[in-house]
């Protein structure tokens, strides 16, 4: 390893790092800026963190989003474990399309899965009348964290040893058996990725809730969004730098669980080869 | 008298607080097959890394030709190696695969032309028989066939010397035993050194002008195979080479070796008068006779049929043997047993004394297995030998 | 009873709200407001030639940038230790998971005319910029929320190359940049294709970095079919016409990154 082109790469690495987090950090000073300026100090206040507690539009909208997040997360995640485990023992002539079609909400852009939902929910609504709010926001919700799931589990199923399930048998389960004595926990670590990941894209998402949730529910985005409209105060900085903590809290938890995962695998294979 | 081409000189290699290699003396000669041979983890494929130049030793010098090279890195040195899974680039067919090293070198002090650099790959894919594959998708081939290009892929590059790691491991065992002899009939036809790391016994035995077994990061024993599998010098390369019974000995003169309390007659000398020492009988050494005639009686435990032989375990006052031998014994029966002074061959004791030669089971690890108190070693990790 | 229909209600769910919306989208892109079959529509889109264009252009320049510094980025991180690639590629990662509105409106208390760029290029007597509210400012806005996207599929790829690969070819007379040039950056390339599909298809799309960065000025196809759908100019069969043309390019990306690229798995879950 050469010396000085290491100096080189690495003050390329730095700027690249300062670009990415110097916006994110010039938000979080200025969330404790005593003047509404976004670039002039002024001097330290919790002031907007305080005013943030007592807004009941950003509360609400707290709630909302929390609500939806969280049961479109426990859905989407028992529903795309068993679509995960349905779709592993189909035969490739079903299982591609199948998979194919799955992706779809993923691969899209957000606005085009928003625009098609909308127009589903509201050709329905005004035959079924039922107009868009929380239920559609539920369902567009449940639609593209299903297939983060199943992105989640399908690898870890692939990865299950095939004999266990058949030994399980050999020993006495009947099928059913086998599914929660031998599967399921198999394929837990894929399952609780799938569930913290498709909770993570449930808050984080704006473009679909903005089309799918109507003008009488907001989540927390969609009120972000109203307030950078506005241009109002450091409220806003209030909010990033809060759902910055807790996302970097669920990223190391995720981490962690992962870095946890491999080392164990890792300490199973030495102890094998001997 | 052949040219020394490379010397290591006190090659010691340590990773972190592993001693992976003790002050390893080799010389190694032109036209030459060199085998190092040894159970995994005693620091063969470390000592080949270091001669292609992939990992510096710790401590200690390489040279090539007389010229230190510890500091040259890999693609400036005249060597070439066979990688264990072979990697072949697998963005190139089988004949930019073979041609890479062509393509990129000076040859001799100028670039290769076109010509030059196609009529030097159809001579290799002829030299390994694989003509007519020159555009294949190297992912699609077999694997006697990716081992094929990577054979021509270093040799086409006129090495003075190839090393070989453990390449014949991933073959079904007829076309390793094929490729063995190829590899044989290769070395000796080009004149080009090889440097061949195994595992295998037989394998090293079989294609090797000379042997080094290794163990522990220290070199057991360099010789020809006969010299190895006839005069192994202590328990480890006797017990390693083929099968041995190793009992415990004094020598009371030159020429005469007592075991279980009974003299005999052998060909060793140089030792002092009454020095303990290891005694190494080869199974297939041994012939069974009445007890009447025996030099020493024992009771068959084991019978075994294994085809070209039998397998027979027999006890001695609780030291078990293994006798190989086309005759009959039944179970439970006393028999007799005679050796030919040059079926005894005696070494020093050393470290090894102890560890090997009783057939109570066949492998170390079948005692190892039952022990709860025992905990699992941990083996050096492939990954740490391709960090330095 | 056997496991595979075990998927039967997802399989209805999707025919519900994955395909059915779909169908809905290509119908009304092909009906007018009265109901019946016509082009139309995508002869109206033609009248917006200027913001295809302007969507178009921004959009492969922010990927052409994404990956001049992305690739840098993914090959340099590859080369570390293990234990810091982690904790690296983790950084990288976590601006992703921040709101991007957020990240967006960032860029704005940073841009704008009395903003912290132009406060510190006053401090060090340069003349201030105007940057806010100009396509520059979108695309910076674009290769700031996308980055990312570009170096994990580049950093998942290069890292998944054989190390035996790279020696193989220092063996063979391949010093360091003969290293890359034949072995590291063809096998690097599918990771790429997945690196400009990840970027291109949202940076295509946005609506939120040009109204935030753009002003009202700037106009992308994201922000027509908003408007088209909640907008003032509520037409709704235009607005799925361009969705369409938008779905139809994803496809394409989509196809090419099936064929040609990888990686891509491991930036679309992290």
């Amino acid at each position: 390893m050469r010396r000085r082109p290491r100096v080189a790469s690495r003050i390329f690495l730095a700027l690249i790092y300062l670009f990415l987090y110097a916006p994110i950090f010039i938000m979080i000073v200025f969330s404790f800026n005593a003047s509404k300026s976004r670039s002039v100090w002024s001097g330290f206040t919790l002031d907007w963190y305080t005013e943030l507690f007592s807004d009941s539009m950003i509360i609400s909208s707290l709630t909302t989003t929390i609500g939806v997040s969280v049961i479109a997360a426990i859905v989407a995640t028992i529903a795309g474990t068993f679509a995960a485990i349905g779709f592993f023992n189909m035969r490739k002539r079903w299982r591609s399309p199948l998979l194919a079609i799955n992706n779809i909400p993923v691969m899209n852009a957000d606005i085009v899965t928003g625009v098609s939902l909308c127009l589903l929910f509201v050709s329905l609504g005004s035959v079924l009348k039922y107009q868009l709010g929380f239920g559609t926001l539920l369902i567009a919700h449940i639609t593209f964290n299903i297939p983060y799931v199943i992105l989640s589990v399908l690898p870890k199923l692939r990865q299950m040893d095939r004999n266990l399930v058949d030994a399980a048998m050999d020993l006495g389960c009947t099928w059913f058996q086998a599914f929660y004595k031998v599967i399921i926990p198999e394929i837990m670590p894929g399952i609780i990725n799938g569930m913290m990941i498709a909770f993570t894209m449930s808050i984080d998402d704006f473009v679909i809730s903005y089309f799918t949730a109507g003008s009488k529910v907001q989540t927390l985005s969609m009120t972000i969004y109203a307030m950078t409209r506005m241009r109002i105060s450091p409220k806003i900085n209030a909010v990033s730098t809060l759902l910055f903590l807790f996302i970097l809290l669920l990223l190391i938890i995720i981490n962690v669980r992962q870095i946890r995962q491999e080392e164990r695998e890792k300490k199973l294979r030495t102890l094998k080869s001997k | 008298m052949a040219k020394e081409l490379i010397r290591l000189r006190d090659c010691t290699m340590v990773f972190d607080d592993d001693v992976v290699l003790n002050k390893i003396n080799l010389s190694i000669k032109d036209n030459e097959f060199l085998t190092l041979l040894g159970p995994s983890g005693c620091g063969k494929t470390t000592t080949l890394r270091i001669i292609g130049g992939f990992v510096k030793p710790t401590s200690g010098d390489v040279f090539f030709n007389g010229v230190r090279i510890n500091d040259v890195p890999p693609h400036k040195r005249t060597v070439n190696t066979v990688f264990q899974k072979y990697a072949l680039f697998p963005h190139l067919d089988v004949y930019e695969n073979i041609a890479f090293g062509l393509r990129i070198n000076r040859h001799e002090g100028r670039r290769l032309s076109k010509d030059e650099i196609h009529s030097r790959v159809m001579e290799m894919l002829e030299i390994v028989s694989l003509k007519g594959f020159e555009h294949r998708d190297v992912t699609s081939l077999s694997g006697g066939q990716q081992q094929r290009v990577a054979i021509a892929r270093a040799l086409v590059n006129r090495p003075k010397v190839l090393l070989l790691d453990e390449p014949l491991g991933a073959l079904d065992l007829r076309l390793r035993k094929d490729m063995q002899i190829e590899l044989k009939r290769i070395q000796e036809a080009t004149g080009i050194t090889f440097v061949y790391v195994t595992h295998d016994q037989e394998e090293a035995l079989s294609m090797s002008d000379t042997v080094v077994v290794m163990d522990g990061g220290v070199i057991q024993q360099i010789g020809t195979p006969e010299d190895i599998y006839n005069e192994p010098v202590n328990a480890f390369v006797a017990d390693f080479i083929g099968e041995s019974n190793i009992v415990d000995g004094i020598m009371i003169e030159d020429g005469v070796v007592e075991i279980f309390g009974k003299k005999f007659a052998c060909l060793d000398a140089g030792f002092a008068p009454n020095e303990p020492v290891d005694v190494v009988i080869r199974p297939e050494d041994v012939d069974i006779v009445d007890i009447k005639d025996g030099m020493l009686t024992g009771t068959v435990t084991n019978v075994t049929f294994k085809g070209v032989h039998y397998d027979v375990i027999v006890d001695f006052k609780g030291f078990k043997w293994l006798i190989q031998t086309t005759d009959y014994c039944p179970v439970n029966s006393r028999i007799g047993i005679k050796i030919d002074p040059d079926g005894i061959h005696v070494m020093h004791k050393s470290q090894y004394s102890g560890m090997f030669g009783d057939y109570s089971s066949y492998s170390a690890e079948y005692e190892e297995i039952s022990d709860a108190e025992l905990e699992p070693e941990e083996t050096v990790s492939e990954d740490k030998l391709y960090e330095a | 009873m056997k496991l595979k229909y075990l998927s039967a209600p997802y399989i209805v769910w999707m025919a519900l709200f994955v395909v059915a919306p779909v169908i809905i989208v290509v119908v009304y892109a092909f009906t007018s407001a009265a109901g019946e079959f016509t082009f139309d529509n995508f002869a109206k889109m033609g009248g917006y030639v200027s913001v295809f264009s302007r969507s178009f252009l921004l959009a492969i320049i922010s990927t052409a940038i994404c990956i001049i510094i992305g690739y840098p980025v993914a090959y340099i991180l590859s080369k570390e230790r293990a234990r810091q690639q982690r904790i690296l590629i983790m950084l990288i990662m976590l601006p992703m998971w921040m709101n991007f509105l957020l990240r967006t409106y960032a860029w704005m208390s940073i841009l704008e005319n009395t903003g912290l760029l132009n406060r510190l290029l006053t401090l060090l007597g340069l003349p201030a910029v105007n940057i806010i509210n100009t396509p520059t400012a979108i695309v910076i806005g674009m290769v700031y929320n996308f980055l990312p996207f570009m170096i994990l599929p580049i950093y998942s790829v290069i890292v998944k190359i054989d190390r035996s690969l790279i020696e193989a070819a220092q063996d063979l007379g391949a010093n360091a940049v003969t290293v890359f040039r034949r072995v590291i950056f063809p096998l690097s390339l599918p990771g790429v294709f997945s690196g400009i599909t990840m970027v291109f298809v949202p940076a295509v799309s946005t609506f939120v970095i040009s109204q935030l960065l753009g002003g009202g000025a700037n106009m992308l196809l994201g922000d027509l079919i908003e408007m088209q759908f909640l907008g003032a100019a509520y037409n709704p069969h235009l607005g799925s016409a361009i969705a369409l043309v938008m779905m139809v390019i994803v496809m394409i990306c989509m196809w090419l990154m099936n064929k040609f690229g990888a990686g891509g798995e491991e930036a679309v879950m992290l």
